[in-house]
């Protein structure tokens, strides 16, 4: 017993060590050498991946990390395990390990360049790798949109429940009227179909006036939220998230009474207008967009008036204003989201838009970290993953995530990554071996 | 023509008589001082005067114009810079987002800046930032800029409030007992802060405090005030020789 308490640390300390033994090297490594090295992992598994699969027993690439294939059927778990190692975590630990002096040269020279430069060199690597990464199944591909969707929801209900401190519930609300707003109008321009006749513009333009789409979506989703918010602002407390709880209801069953949109039977034929590179692209957008106002003066004012309205309002701090802003902002956002979500499903129906997919965005707020950007976007990406890769579990999958939230909830209640600031140029930044970085802290 | 001027004001909380026909008028570069035992109405006299509520009865002028009935933050805006008893700083705040927060109403990027990042906004925070490290290099602390407020010393966390109310560029400063609940060699070198921000910015004081020596040393002149109303207003010299003052204090002796 008592050797065994005795060995118990120590052996975990030998652990420890040899972890961060292995991770040295690594932290030198710079965004653009890991973005590479996926490159090349990505690039791998194109061309050598289904071989190997074979090879392994497998009958095709396991689509997301090989977690479905464990789930349903636990005896090929060695081989996926296996596959895992040879086409990901080897090449991206060698790649990342022996590129990171050139990467870091080419990291050091970028800085010299305006940011914008630096910044779509290391967008362009990103989305080089979803590109390949969703080549090899269409099931990727629509699980890459989903979670991208899901980040630009996450971010905009982030900026209220988060940056605001406010609880809103409105989000699936602005949502759909995004959807179906956006739906609305890609159809009776660019689709011949029965229900809205022929179309009234060559389809050819449709692509072009997406964006036009999905902005409409999300103005009208933003009045919506002017109608929330002008009651609910006149005081602090309950009120918004009782109001926009009633509103999220209200604009289901307005949707379910709406004939003319296919009532409860929903709407579909949309155009396939949100591919990948669009929904990547509107994704960066709202993701530069949202952390441009959260990071400037008039966006913190959010967090002054989360943490002390009184104060706020004594420094000068149009707190209504402010509070207004951020709120019809984010459902802007919300509307645009479910424009795309609209358009990556190509069929929506009022009960896409219900408590559940409160749940699960409330979820993801909460499990990536309130008050930041970088959480709401693994939190976004991460649920969205989980949530696929337990779904041979049916049933249980409903059991396990609420635990997750609440393990979440227990060891760190503000979430995983939470009031962290997104400094996008310190994330371009090379790396220096970890001695350079002591002097350099020290000088 | 005085800075700022209170005719007649009078507050009722419901039935409640909390201030009552109260005058005040503050000149240019002055430093007064309000004094009372507990709940005479102090703080609130200052939160009527800026704005948190509206006053029953009575004007105010700040620099000639009426601001009875403005929003707190439009108040604050037209110089009237405050700072709170019990220091209402923002947990997740840096030092330096505090300053800067307090010029809010001085920046001019609006929306497209705070979602574009224009080089405007740039421009702006840049300027905002030079501003906040001046004052908060004025109240000593510019070592402190990158920290939250919440891991500092109350006596630090004192001087990121001060540093706030002077970043909103006030024509007149409300101080709500500045030095309370510090020890005396922090109240020292508050009493200095004071003086020396009196002295480089030259704007007028108004403070609330419970300690005489600090309402002795700093103020010209002192209203005391007890059940909402002011009973004596003088030199700090006249005051502490004022009966009525003593009754209010210390309480009427007793002739048995």
């Amino acid at each position: 017993m008592t050797t065994n308490l005795a060995s118990t640390p120590s052996t975990r300390q030998r652990i420890r060590v040899l972890l961060s033994k292995i991770w040295e090297p690594y932290r030198s490594v710079p965004l653009l050498g890991w973005l590479s090295a996926a490159l090349v992992t990505v690039g791998l598994e194109q061309l050598i991946g289904l071989p190997l699969a074979h090879v392994l027993g497998l009958s095709k690439i396991p689509a997301l990390f090989g977690a479905v294939v464990i789930l349903s059927k636990p005896a090929l778990t060695p081989s996926v395990l296996l596959f895992m190692a040879l086409i990901y975590i080897l090449p991206i630990g060698i790649v990342a390990r022996f590129t990171s002096p050139v990467a870091n040269r080419i990291a050091a020279k970028l800085t010299s360049y305006p940011l914008i430069v630096t910044a779509l060199a290391h967008l362009v690597l990103l989305y080089a790798v979803l590109q390949i990464w969703c080549d090899i199944s269409d099931y990727r591909v629509l699980v890459a949109r989903l979670a991208m969707i899901s980040i630009i929801l996450t971010l905009s209900l982030n900026v209220v429940n988060g940056y605001m401190g406010e609880f809103s519930c409105s989000h699936p609300g602005f949502m759909s009227v995004g959807a179906y707003v956006a739906s609305a109008f890609t159809i009776v321009l660019f689709v011949s179909e029965n229900r809205f006749g022929e179309a009234l513009l060559p389809p050819a333009l449709g692509p072009f006036m997406f964006p036009l789409a999905l902005i409409l979506g999300g103005l009208v989703s933003a009045f919506g939220a002017l109608l929330v918010a002008i009651p609910s602002f006149r005081t602090r407390g309950d009120y918004l998230a009782i109001i926009s709880l009633a509103f999220m209801f209200i604009t289901k069953s307005f949707f379910e009474n709406m004939e003319v949109v296919g009532g409860a039977r929903g709407i579909s034929n949309q155009p396939d207008y949100a591919t990948l590179p669009i929904v990547f692209i509107w994704t960066i957008l709202s993701i530069w967009i949202i952390n441009n106002f959260v990071r400037s003066t008039m966006g913190k004012a959010l967090n002054a008036v989360r943490d002390g309205e009184l104060a706020a309002a004594a420094m000068t701090v149009d707190t209504r204003k402010t509070k207004m802003t951020a709120f019809l902002f984010a459902a802007f956002w919300a509307g645009v989201a479910g424009g795309l979500f609209a358009h990556v499903l190509r069929y929506i129906n009022p009960d896409s838009f219900g408590i559940r997919k409160l749940a699960e965005v409330l979820a993801m707020v909460y499990f990536g970290g309130l008050n930041s950007v970088t959480g709401s976007i693994v939190g976004a990406v991460g649920l969205s993953l989980i949530s696929e890769a337990l779904r041979p579990l049916d049933i249980f999958k409903w059991i396990i995530i609420p635990i997750m939230l609440i393990l979440i909830m227990i060891y760190r209640p503000t979430g995983l990554i939470a009031f962290t600031e997104f400094n996008v140029e310190r994330l371009f930044h090379p790396k220096k071996k970890a001695s350079e970085g002591e002097e350099h802290a020290a000088a | 023509m005085p800075l700022l001027e209170v005719h007649d004001m009078t507050h009722f909380f419901g039935g409640l008589r909390a201030v009552y026909n109260y005058n005040l008028a503050i000149e240019p570069g002055q430093i007064r001082g309000l004094i009372g035992p507990n709940g005479a109405g102090k703080t609130t006299i200052f939160n009527l005067i800026t704005g948190i509520y509206t006053p029953t009865e009575g004007e105010i002028l700040l620099d000639g114009g009426s601001i009875k009935g403005l929003q707190t933050n439009e108040i604050a805006a037209r110089g009237l810079g405050r700072t709170f008893q019990n220091l209402r700083l923002w947990r997740y705040l840096s030092v330096l987002d505090h300053v800067k927060m307090a010029r809010y109403s001085k920046l001019t990027y609006g929306l497209a800046g705070a979602f574009f990042g224009t080089s405007k906004r740039v421009r702006e925070e840049k300027a905002t930032d030079e501003v906040a490290m001046e004052l908060l290099e004025l109240v000593g602390i510019p070592h402190l800029a990158g920290q939250i407020v919440t891991n500092l010393p109350y006596g630090a966390q004192r001087r990121v409030e001060l540093a706030r109310a002077l970043a909103t560029e006030p024509k007149v400063l409300f101080l709500d007992e500045p030095t309370a609940g510090m020890n005396p060699e922090e109240l020292i070198q508050m009493i200095d802060i004071i003086r020396q921000v009196h002295r480089e910015i030259g704007i007028a004081i108004f403070l609330i405090e419970h300690r005489m020596k600090v309402v002795m040393e700093l103020c010209e002149i002192i209203q005391t005030l007890n059940f909402g109303e002011v009973i004596a207003e003088g030199t700090p010299e006249e005051i502490r020789n004022d009966p009525e003052v003593i009754d209010a204090y210390l309480g009427k002796e007793v002739v048995i």
